[in-house]
């Protein structure tokens, strides 16, 4: 076991930042720290390194209570949102800082950094000053820094905000890799869904100050604990429906409810990807006007349009849009194919069996 | 159903229309650019009327006065001139000058690093008040000043009695005239950190101590690198205040030749004597030291400017 928050909670003058938050994280382990801006994620990430201390609880790094330990003994790696390099300090000298404050020895020093540059592609760039670097740059010299004097953990506050999006995609397959060759267990905190579920071996969604769900990508987005992370991870569409003779209904769509009192209200939750569309009107026993299609890249973003006025969102390659021969405008058949049963934003973990994906209705036998 | 039309090329549509929209943006922002320019741009008769009421005024009010200084010092030759700074009064007025720069310039920098400091990276009850505090000795007359320090330690004042029974002397003495000049320079260090440390945040001193630095350290190898151009600037101010500060040193120091007298009180002194030469002669010296801070200050401006150049050049 690496790090450990056991109901660690944190108030800043009476506010409350973060809320009874446990989780642990095993050694080697890449975890994302996810939420929405102002959810309490950089300060568990501070708590960790020991640049905030709990108001209550207790953090465990390698088994060792770190409560009343000062942020220079932790022995962490912290990389900063903004780098926070030392600005009148060559590359070297900010990568040497920490071997120097630990005083290590000349030759020492000089071995470990040689290493890093190599490591982290920044030969040759050992005597420019930080505001001689390219965004994408300083960020690999902060993190060489943090790494440099071998601490245990590494910590690291949105470290993708600052540079431009093509950077940020090579970052993030670059921070897979580093990850992988040093094995050194990695918390990073994000606010982006995505990069969270590309780069971690596990998400730590926290919302509000607490924590919301804990799982692996794959888990957090084809089982999300509440609707709250069935939005935030991925695109959802989400209904209101009441429940008439076993079916859920809302406008022209019906869901299977069985054993559901009638006048029950339920909230349907569907991905993009759930719902199939065709141009082939009797393909399908939904019918939509396709009134818009928004283009992504390799993937087209979908809005149909139901008589009823419901709106459905959906994906689809570029191919299979020109195959189909969709254009705005068009009427298509479409269906769904998986939905789930929310809960409303607020409520806690759902059971078990609400979670699970109910099987595909057959909405074919209707027709 | 009806068959639908042929497929329109929707994927080559798209990325056309995605290709061309930079181009576009360019144009219009260059033709933005151009417009911009001739909108702000002054009348040539304005900008030169400009040029020469603030050329003019400076070279008539600044310039001259300044020459004249010079000239007059060297009226009666340049053997008159090193005689009276040569003399013993005149003399003792530089070395106290000089000792009293020396003491209130490094109790500012203390001052005004830790003041900056706790304005810049703390959050506190009472900040403003502080920021209010500091700036006090600009807006209270410099002989409002030297008074208070009259009210408090003179002879007749707050703690006149107690400094007599214990024999200490600040009034019409050295250490009075310390803590008015002193005073009086107050701002000017506190002044320029403040800015140059709100800006550069606390990020890197907390970089530094997840790195394993102590606070001593910190301060020394992060947080004073980063001000020490602000933290120079603020020096020269200071030290420049500190050996021209005339009214509130005037009150406290009690005119004793030889003793007391500053650079400035002494110039004043020979002049109401009617020795003009000596006077400017002393003048030209203190002038001459307000030029040197000047010169080092445009100095370390134009190579901070450089350093910049350079790095936005890379």
């Amino acid at each position: 076991m690496s790090i450990e928050l056991r109901n660690v909670s944190k108030a800043f003058g009476g506010v409350s930042a973060v809320n009874n938050v446990s989780f642990s994280i095993q050694d080697g382990e890449l975890i994302a720290l996810l939420g929405p801006s102002g959810g309490g994620k950089t300060t568990v990430l501070r708590m960790i390194a020991g640049l905030e201390m709990p108001s209550s609880g207790d953090v465990f790094i390698r088994g060792q209570r770190m409560n009343d330990i000062s942020v220079q003994q932790r022995n962490i790696g912290f990389v900063f949102q903004n780098y926070a390099l030392f600005k009148n300090m060559t590359v070297f000298k900010n990568i040497a800082f920490g071997l120097k404050i630990k005083k290590w020895k000349r030759q020492e020093i000089q071995e470990r950094i040689t290493e890093l540059l190599e490591l982290f592609g920044l030969q040759g760039l050992e005597n420019r000053y930080p505001h001689q670097l390219s965004g994408g740059q300083r960020q690999r010299v902060a993190i060489a820094r943090a790494l440099a004097p071998k601490p245990s953990v590494l910590l690291l506050d949105e470290p993708f905000g600052a540079v431009d999006a093509k950077i940020r995609q090579e970052l993030r397959e670059w921070l897979v890799t580093l990850h992988h060759e040093l094995n050194v267990t990695t918390v990073f905190v994000t606010h982006d869904q995505e990069e969270a579920l590309e780069v971690s071996d596990r998400i730590v969604i926290i919302s509000g100050g607490r924590l919301v769900q804990i799982g692996t990508p794959r888990e957090v987005y084809d089982q999300p604990a509440n609707e709250f992370v069935a939005r935030f991870i991925g695109v959802m569409n989400v209904l209101e429906t009441e429940v008439r003779e076993g079916l859920a209904r809302v406008g022209e769509l019906e869901f299977p409810a069985p054993d559901q009192p009638n006048g029950q209200k339920m909230r349907i939750g569907f991905r993009p990807y759930a719902v199939q569309v065709s141009s082939d009107l009797t393909a399908f026993r939904y019918h939509a006007v396709l009134r818009r299609t928004f283009f992504l890249g390799v993937l087209l973003r979908l809005e149909l349009e139901l008589p009823s006025g419901l709106i459905v969102r959906t994906r689809m390659t570029k191919e299979e849009y020109s195959v189909q021969g969709l254009e705005d405008g068009k009427e298509v058949s479409f269906q769904i194919r998986q939905f789930r049963v929310l809960a409303t934003e607020t409520a806690t973990l759902l059971p078990e069996s609400d979670v699970e994906y109910q099987p595909p209705p057959v909405l074919g036998e209707n027709i | 159903m009806a068959t639908p039309p042929p497929d329109p090329p929707h994927s080559d549509s798209l990325t056309s229309k995605a290709e061309s929209a930079p181009t576009l943006q360019r144009n219009r922002r260059d033709s933005a650019n151009e417009k911009s320019r001739r909108g702000t741009e002054e009348s040539p008769l304005v900008k030169w009327v400009l040029i020469s009421v603030a050329m003019g005024f400076s070279i008539i009010f600044l310039f001259v006065p300044l020459v004249n200084v010079f000239a007059q010092a060297l009226a009666k030759g340049f053997a008159y001139y090193w005689n009276s700074l040569g003399h013993p009064d005149s003399w003792a007025a530089i070395r106290l000058t000089l000792l009293v720069a020396v003491i209130s310039v490094p109790l500012n920098v203390v001052f005004g690093l830790a003041a900056a400091w706790a304005i810049a990276k703390f959050e506190f009850r009472g900040k403003s008040l502080l920021i209010t505090l500091i700036d006090l000795p600009f807006s209270v007359s410099p002989v409002v000043a030297g008074l208070m320090f009259v009210v408090l330690f003179g002879l007749q004042g707050f703690f006149g009695g107690w400094l007599r029974d214990h024999d200490i002397k600040i009034i019409f003495a050295v250490p009075g005239i310390v803590l008015a000049t002193t005073f009086v320079t107050f701002p000017f260090v506190a002044r320029e950190l403040i800015p140059v440390m709100q800006s550069t945040g606390s990020e890197q001193e907390q970089a530094a101590l997840t790195l394993g630095a102590s606070g001593w350290q910190t301060f020394w190898h992060v947080t004073l690198p980063s001000v020490k151009w602000g933290l120079v600037y603020g020096i020269i101010l200071c030290n420049a205040r500190a050996m021209g500060e005339f009214g509130a040193v005037s009150v406290v120091s009690g005119h004793i030749t030889g003793l007391t007298d500053t650079m400035p009180l002494r110039i004043e002194k020979l002049y109401n004597e009617y020795n003009a030469p000596a006077a400017f002669a002393l003048a030209s010296l203190l002038a001459l030291l307000a030029l040197l801070t000047l010169a080092l200050k445009t100095f370390l401006e134009w190579k901070q400017k450089r350093q910049h150049d350079r790095a936005q050049n890379h």
